[in-house]
């Protein structure tokens, strides 16, 4: 169902009402666009998520018939889901981009992985992996997809958000956004984070991947899935390096993800919603917000907003 | 009545596929709360989201918690918590900066530009308000029309906000009196009147009891107007408006995979386009037509105002990033002086002629304030002679650009004149303007095409091109006084370059000696290149011994009538030798530096030199200052 001029031939007689996600759209690639057009080496983060995934097509879209002039970054910890690894070579394949696999040499070297080591894989994987990342290829930019709607210190980040050379970020030094008008000039060390998808809502990004048809992974939909519940979270024993504790024994679930992350970090929750009216509709129904599934900001209400300023993207 | 945000929830549940049709279809609105903390300004936006149950029970749950705590409503939620961002802030009570939030009803999808009130504030309010179509102004109905009522309505007429709603909020805490609320509103006309805000709509309400925010309350049955959220589903948007106007688009890059493919890629700032329709472009003058209009999709019929697109043109154009497309029969003007409101952003004063960085659209240039009108205190509206501008200072500004920029001005289109300056040296944001009109047109050269002769290259740095020619003997002083002249021309902000023996010895003539063939070969390149650079517009400043009459003739005969300026650096050979600051005339004596300039090898003084510089009479920079008056 590809959005072909659906407006027809309507141009020039009356005004034309855009549409919410027309609009956005329009302006997620015109911030894709400056960011090429006034900075040097520019990467896009790649999660592999939904996300992610709307934020690819979005690039695609602003420099088609040419594939985006830049690079795919995954920062990996080795724990996504399969599918996950399945999705991110096929989507690189498939836009003509250059993928980068990073993932932590010292990470690797010390075996660093959720079960053993709490909140040390976040911050050793993703937070260092992506710091060593980006100083690596000496990338002065990199998109992200956050949106503002999904926790509160986002909803008064920048769409272009600086990072000092060391990746911190400072809330209280944020330089002012007026109009279409972003300031890409930086100092030397620093570098730029850019959240082209930071007006979007959750529901804004379902409809948007319904109307475009953009592939996601499979855990997205329901199907049954090998499970154990702990600590509240349904979690999917993914792989054999699943560490079952005395007792526990896989029970087959009908399960999705609300959201994707590192497998044993990542709750799922119960549904039998297999198409994506379905998952919108259960998405609309819900009565918890999308981030409950992840076990990372899940302590204190302002945890992500010290993590950020530490480097998380 | 209820509305909901995802509302209908027994179409969600029963026809997933009907609601999402409907959902496709909502249009999307901007808007901007501005108020205090004490008017109710968080707890009106924790309501919108609350009634649009965009609040998940994880996040109530929270919000209970956090209300317990730090809540300033006892035992009930305190919606503005929900509302206030960071840690720190929520700790002090107040929001700083400014915050976006996202709620829809079936109609409509809202984005809110949540920003403290405060006027220290300015700044961000400002910032919220920039692509606003729609204000909510907040009043307590027991205070009515404050100072900062006037302040905040000042700067969304600043800003561009045709929608203006007076809220006016805590109708509750004054027993839903509508001879209160009138009073408020006639108050509050009087002093719109005088700011040029035409029309307004009035809506009282309370945020905490949620009266007539989403649907219409029994309390205040004296009210016939809509409530709020239908007033905000109802209100016009700029982007629609904004198709009538002429096309525009500003090229933000050029996207060339291939030889066969150059498309140029941009967000439509104004009008519609379609494949065939005449274009022109913008400073150059240069006509085509559209060829197509070609997306991802597919090739499209058309494209409007709002929509990010890449065109195609019919004809093989030299256009880039900061040209701007418009439609052939109503082109822009084109100017680099203006007359522009600014409002300042940085703790660092703007002092006028600092120079900046200026973009506007997708073009980047240098500018400078020439003058400030006055400035304007927020609070009184009234005008006062400034000579600087302080952080939330807002001003009339005359401003000078070194490039000139096709524009609007602000009130027909925010894309087209709405402007920010960037500080060079810290690359911080750190003002923001708007665009009244230009103080001059560009020289008509943008209307008709014309080739860029070295005429046109003059006219856009205006100023005429010069090539002035420093002879003397080594040691003389040339390069002295040619390095004074070219720091006073910049300073003028006149385009100059300057040639001697540092850049041109080392490069271009590093293969010439200094037999009597060399020297004549020397001044020969160097007079092209000095032509050159004259054709480029230039004023090119020469510091050569260039001891020949023949030469000096020969390079003043490429130039054209009376753009050669010969200056004669007289000092007589034993001056020059005394000083001798780089011990060469020793070395010629010595005789290891055969073919010395006034050794043994002669020099020929100019017989009508254009300025005859008597170095023991005028010090270095005297002698500048008399050649920059002569040569301007």
């Amino acid at each position: 169902m590809r959005n072909t001029d659906l407006h027809g031939g309507a141009y020039a007689q009356k005004p034309l009402r855009l549409t919410h996600l027309e609009r956005l759209e329009a302006e997620s690639i015109h911030i894709i666009r400056e960011v090429v057009a006034e900075t040097e080496r520019p990467v896009m983060l790649y999660s592999i998520g939904k996300d992610s995934s709307v934020m690819l097509h979005l690039a695609r879209k602003a420099f088609y018939p040419a594939p985006p002039p830049f690079p795919l970054l995954h920062v990996d910890t080795t724990w996504k889901f399969r599918a996950m690894y399945e999705m991110r070579d096929r989507m690189a394949a498939e836009s003509g981009m250059e993928l980068i696999v990073y993932r932590n040499p010292e990470a690797e070297r010390l075996g660093i992985n959720p079960f053993d080591h709490g909140s040390r894989h976040t911050d050793l994987w993703k937070t260092e992996g992506l710091k060593q990342a980006l100083d690596l290829h000496q990338f002065d930019a990199a998109f992200g997809g956050a949106r503002r709607d999904e926790e509160k210190s986002r909803a008064k980040e920048r769409i272009f958000s600086f990072r000092s050379a060391n990746h911190r970020w400072d809330p209280k030094s944020q330089r002012p956004e007026l109009w279409r008008l972003y300031n890409a000039r930086k100092s030397p060390g620093e570098t730029i984070r850019v959240f082209p998808l930071s007006n979007w809502t959750e529901l804004d990004v379902w409809q948007y991947i319904h109307r475009e048809d953009i592939p996601i992974v499979p855990l997205y939909f329901s199907a049954p899935r090998p499970t154990v519940e702990r600590d509240g979270l349904i979690l999917m024993v993914d792989d054999e390096r699943f560490p079952l504790r005395p007792g526990e024994q896989p029970v087959e679930r009908s399960i999705r993800f609300r959201t994707l992350g590192c497998y044993p970090l990542t709750g799922a929750v119960e549904s039998e919603a297999a198409t994506l009216p379905d998952i919108i509709r259960e998405m609309l129904l819900a009565t918890t917000s999308e981030r409950q599934g992840r076990a990372i900001d899940h302590d204190q209400s302002a945890s992500m907003e010290r993590k950020k300023q530490e480097g998380y993207f | 009545m209820t509305l909901q945000v995802y509302g209908s929830s027994d179409l969600i549940e029963q026809d997933i596929g009907r609601y999402l049709d409907q959902h496709q279809k909502k249009d999307l609105l901007r808007l901007i709360t501005c108020g205090s903390v004490d008017d109710g300004k968080s707890t009106l936006i924790g309501r919108l989201l609350y009634d649009s149950k965009m609040i998940f029970e994880d996040q109530l749950a929270a919000l209970e918690a956090d209300s317990r705590r730090h809540g300033t409503q006892g035992q009930e939620i305190d919606f503005a918590l929900l509302v206030d961002g960071l840690a720190a802030e929520r700790e002090q009570g107040i929001t700083i900066d400014v915050a976006y939030r996202f709620f829809a009803t079936d109609r409509r999808k809202f984005i809110v530009a949540d920003t403290p009130g405060h006027e220290q504030y300015t700044r961000n309010m400002v910032t919220g308000a920039s692509m606003a179509d729609l204000a909510i102004i907040l009043v307590d109905a027991r205070k009515g029309i404050l100072t900062q009522t006037r302040r905040h309505s000042y700067l969304v007429h600043l800003l561009g906000i045709r929608e203006v709603v007076l809220a006016v909020n805590k109708m509750d805490l004054v027993g839903y009196n509508q001879a209160r609320f009138d009073e408020i509103v006639a108050d509050y006309r009087a002093f719109a009147d005088q700011l040029g805000i035409g029309r307004f709509a009035a809506i009282p309400i309370s945020g905490l009891k949620g009266d007539n925010i989403t649907a219409r309350s029994p309390t205040m049955a004296w009210y016939e107007g809509p409530a709020l959220l239908r007033h905000l589903e109802d209100a016009p948007l700029d982007d629609q408006a904004l198709q009538h106007a002429p096309f525009r688009m500003p090229v933000q890059l050029v996207n060339r995979p291939n030889h066969e493919f150059r498309g140029y890629c941009g967000l439509v700032a104004g009008g519609t386009v379609r494949p065939g329709d005449a274009v022109r472009i913008l400073p150059s003058g240069r006509t085509s037509t559209i060829s197509r209009i070609v997306t991802f999709d597919g090739d499209r019929s058309g494209a409007v105002a709002g929509q990010s697109v890449t065109l195609l043109l019919a004809d093989e154009l030299d256009v880039s990033r900061g040209d701007i497309i418009t439609a052939a029969e109503s082109p822009l003007e084109v100017s680099d002086q203006f007359e522009a409101m600014l409002v300042w952003m940085d703790e660092e004063p703007m002092l006028p002629g600092r120079s900046y960085w200026l973009k506007i659209g997708s073009a980047s240039v240098a500018a400078s304030v020439t003058d400030i009108k006055h400035q304007i205190n927020v609070n009184t509206l009234e005008e006062m002679p400034a000579k600087s501008l302080e952080l939330n200072g807002i001003a009339e500004i005359k401003l000078a650009l070194n490039w000139p920029v096709p524009f609007a001005p602000f009130v027909e289109n925010r894309d087209l004149g709405g402007f920010i300056l960037i500080d060079r040296l810290t690359n911080a944001t750190v003002g923001a303007g708007m665009i009244r009109f230009a103080l001059r047109r560009a020289q008509n050269i943008h209307w008709q095409h014309l080739e860029v002769t070295r005429e046109a290259h003059a006219a856009l740095k205006g100023q005429k091109p010069r090539v002035v020619w420093f002879t003397g003997l080594s040691g003389a002083g040339k390069s002295t006084i040619a390095n004074l002249v070219e720091k006073r021309l910049h300073a003028m902000g006149r385009h100059t370059f300057l040639l001697d023996g540092d850049n041109i010895r080392h490069g271009l003539n590093r293969d010439l000696g200094f037999t009597d063939a060399d020297r004549v070969e020397n001044v020969r390149r160097i007079g092209e290149v000095a032509k050159l650079m004259a054709d480029a517009g230039l004023i090119v400043l020469c510091a050569f011994i260039s001891p020949f009459r023949a030469e000096r003739r020969m390079v003043r005969d490429m130039m054209a009538q009376g753009e050669f300026f010969e200056i004669f650096v007289d000092a007589p050979l034993s001056v020059a030798e005394a000083r001798d600051a780089k011990g060469l005339y020793a070395k010629a004596r010595r005789g290891e530096l055969p073919n010395f300039t006034g050794i043994d090898s002669p020099y020929e003084s100019p017989e009508q030199p254009e300025i005859r510089i008597d170095t023991t009479a005028l010090t270095a920079d005297e002698a500048a200052e008399r050649i920059v008056r002569n040569l301007l």
